[in-house]
C-alpha cells in the first residue's frame, strides 16, 4: 500500500488514543479513586497495580509505546493546522482547537508526572498515598495537576467522539450529534472521579 | 454623488509575487447591489475613496447565480459568493479579500486549480468510454437520485478549503470537496463499479485521514452540501477497504 502511509499512522493514531491510551487513563483513575477510601485503601490499590506479573511488558505496550507514539504523532498533526477557531467560531471547530491545545498540556503534564513517580520509583522512591500527598501539598501542583488531568479527560472524551467519526461509526449528523452528548457526560463523569481523587490527597 | 453612500475596503495585489495592500472605495448607494455590481461600478470609474485614479479591480465571475463558483472571494471575514452577496444585507465598510488558501493571481482573482487537480486524482468522473456500445447501464432508485442530487450540486468554488484549518500550506491534504465527490460517484450505479480505484485514491497521503473533523466546510458550503456526512461515511467505507487491501477478500 505504497502512499498510504499517513492515512494508516492516522488510523492508528485515532485507534491508540483509545485502546489502550484511553482505557489505560479509566483504569488509572478508577484506581487512583481508592484515595477517597483512605490512604491504607490506596496504598493496597496501588502495590497491587505495582506488583502485577509482567509489569514492564504491560507498561511498555499499553502505555509508554502507544502513548508516546500517540503524543508524537499528535504533535505533528498539531502544528500541520492552522487554526481559525476566531473567524470560524462554529462549535466543532472550538472542539477541535480545545482538542489540540488538551493534546499539548496533556503531554507536558503526563511527562511530568512520570517523571515524578514512575521514574522517581525506578530511581528507588515508594510510590504511595504520602507521595502524593507531598506532591499536592503545594497550591501550583495541585493547580498544575487539575489542569493537566482535566486536560487529559477531556482530550480522551472528545477524542472518543472523533474516533467514532474517523472509524465511520458515527456517519449522519444526528449520531454525530448524540456522540456529541455521550462523549461530553464521559467528560464530566470522569472530572468528577478525577478530581475529587485529587482533593483526596489534601 | 447622492448623500448615501457604500464603502469598501478592498485587499489588492499587483501580481502574485508582489505584497498585498488595502484600498479604499466610496460609491454612491442604489439599492439591489450586489458585491459584484459594486465592482462593476469600480471598473467603470477607476477612482478610490480618496479620489486618486487607481487600475480597476480584477475579479473572477461567470454564471451570476451562485452555480458556478467562479466568483468566490472572502467577504467581511467569510468566503461566499460575491454574486449572492446583497450589498444591503452586508454591514458597512464591506471588506473583500481573496481567499488566500489558493495563490493570488490579481487583486480577487484566485488560482483554483489545485481543486481540479484533485479531482483527476480522486478519479471524479465514470469512466464509460470503449470502443463499443455498452448499452445501458443499471437503473438508479429515484430516491438515491434526488440524494445524489445534493451532493452534484459542488461547482468547487473553493469555500470549504478555505474555511478549512487543515488545509493550508504546511499541509497537502486535497480538502472537503473532492472527498464529497468521491461519494458522489461511488454512490452512482455505473460509477461504483470503480468504487475501489477512488477508494484507494484518497487513502493517500493529503487524502481522507488528513481531514480533522472542525467541520467548518459543512457550516459553510453556500450549496449546503453534507460535506462531513461524505466524509464520515468514506471513513467506513475506507475502514473495510484497509481490511480488503490488508487481508485480501473472495468478495469480487
Amino acid at each position: 500500500m505504497a502512499g498510504s502511509r499517513n492515512f494508516n499512522t492516522r488510523r492508528l493514531h485515532s485507534l491508540l488514543g483509545v485502546i489502550p491510551v484511553g482505557l489505560f487513563l479509566i483504569e488509572h483513575l478508577v484506581v487512583n479513586y481508592f484515595a477517597t477510601k483512605g490512604a491504607a485503601s490506596f496504598d493496597n490499590a496501588a502495590d497491587f497495580m505495582g506488583n502485577l506479573p509482567f509489569r514492564y511488558l504491560l507498561e511498555a505496550f499499553v502505555i509508554f509505546i502507544p502513548l508516546y507514539f500517540h503524543a508524537i504523532y499528535g504533535l505533528y498533526i498539531t502544528f500541520t493546522a492552522k487554526n481559525n477557531a476566531s473567524r470560524y467560531g462554529y462549535f466543532r471547530n472550538w472542539m477541535f482547537l480545545l482538542q489540540r491545545v488538551t493534546g499539548v498540556i496533556t503531554l507536558i503534564y503526563v511527562s511530568w508526572h512520570v517523571w515524578e513517580t514512575r521514574i522517581a520509583a525506578a530511581f528507588g522512591a515508594e510510590v504511595n498515598y504520602q507521595m502524593m500527598a507531598d506532591i499536592l501539598s503545594s497550591p501550583f501542583m495541585v493547580a498544575f495537576y487539575l489542569i493537566g488531568v482535566l486536560s487529559a479527560v477531556f482530550h480522551f472524551s472528545n477524542g472518543l467522539w472523533s474516533f467514532f467519526v474517523s472509524w465511520g461509526l458515527t456517519v449522519s449528523p444526528r449520531s454525530q450529534r448524540v456522540s456529541t452528548y455521550v462523549t461530553m457526560g464521559v467528560f464530566v463523569a470522569l472530572a468528577i472521579v478525577s478530581v475529587r481523587t485529587i482533593f483526596a490527597f489534601i | 454623488m447622492s448623500a448615501k453612500t457604500i464603502k469598501f475596503i478592498i485587499t489588492r495585489q499587483d501580481s502574485p509575487e508582489t505584497a498585498p495592500y488595502q484600498e479604499e472605495f466610496e460609491l454612491s448607494y442604489r439599492p439591489n447591489m450586489n458585491v459584484i455590481s459594486a465592482l462593476m461600478e469600480i471598473r467603470r470609474n477607476p477612482v478610490n475613496a480618496k479620489g486618486e485614479a487607481t487600475t480597476p479591480i480584477t475579479w473572477e465571475m461567470n454564471c451570476l447565480e451562485e452555480v458556478c463558483g467562479a466568483c468566490s472571494m472572502v467577504i467581511n471575514g467569510k468566503p461566499r459568493q460575491s454574486c449572492t452577496a446583497l450589498v444591503d444585507k452586508l454591514e458597512q465598510p464591506i471588506r473583500l479579500e481573496p481567499m488566500k488558501t489558493f495563490p493570488v493571481v490579481r487583486d480577487l482573482a484566485v488560482d483554483r486549480s489545485r481543486m481540479f487537480d484533485a479531482l483527476k486524482r480522486v478519479k471524479a468522473w465514470i469512466p464509460i468510454d470503449g470502443t463499443y456500445d455498452l448499452g445501458p447501464g443499471p437503473r438508479m432508485p429515484e430516491t438515491k437520485r434526488q440524494w445524489a442530487y445534493e451532493l452534484s450540486k459542488c461547482m468547487t468554488c473553493g469555500v470549504c478549503l478555505e474555511a478549512c484549518p487543515n488545509v493550508n500550506s504546511k499541509s497537502d491534504f486535497i480538502g472537503p470537496a473532492p472527498l464529497s465527490q468521491v461519494r458522489l460517484f461511488n454512490a452512482h450505479p455505473t460509477g461504483a463499479m470503480n468504487k475501489e480505484e477512488r477508494l484507494n485514491a484518497i487513502m493517500t497521503d493529503g487524502g481522507l485521514a488528513s481531514c480533522g473533523n472542525s467541520q467548518n466546510c459543512v457550516q459553510s458550503c453556500p450549496k449546503g452540501i453534507p460535506l462531513t456526512t461524505s466524509i464520515a461515511a468514506l471513513n467506513r467505507d475506507t475502514t473495510f477497504q484497509a481490511f480488503k487491501n490488508f487481508f485480501g477478500s473472495d468478495r469480487v
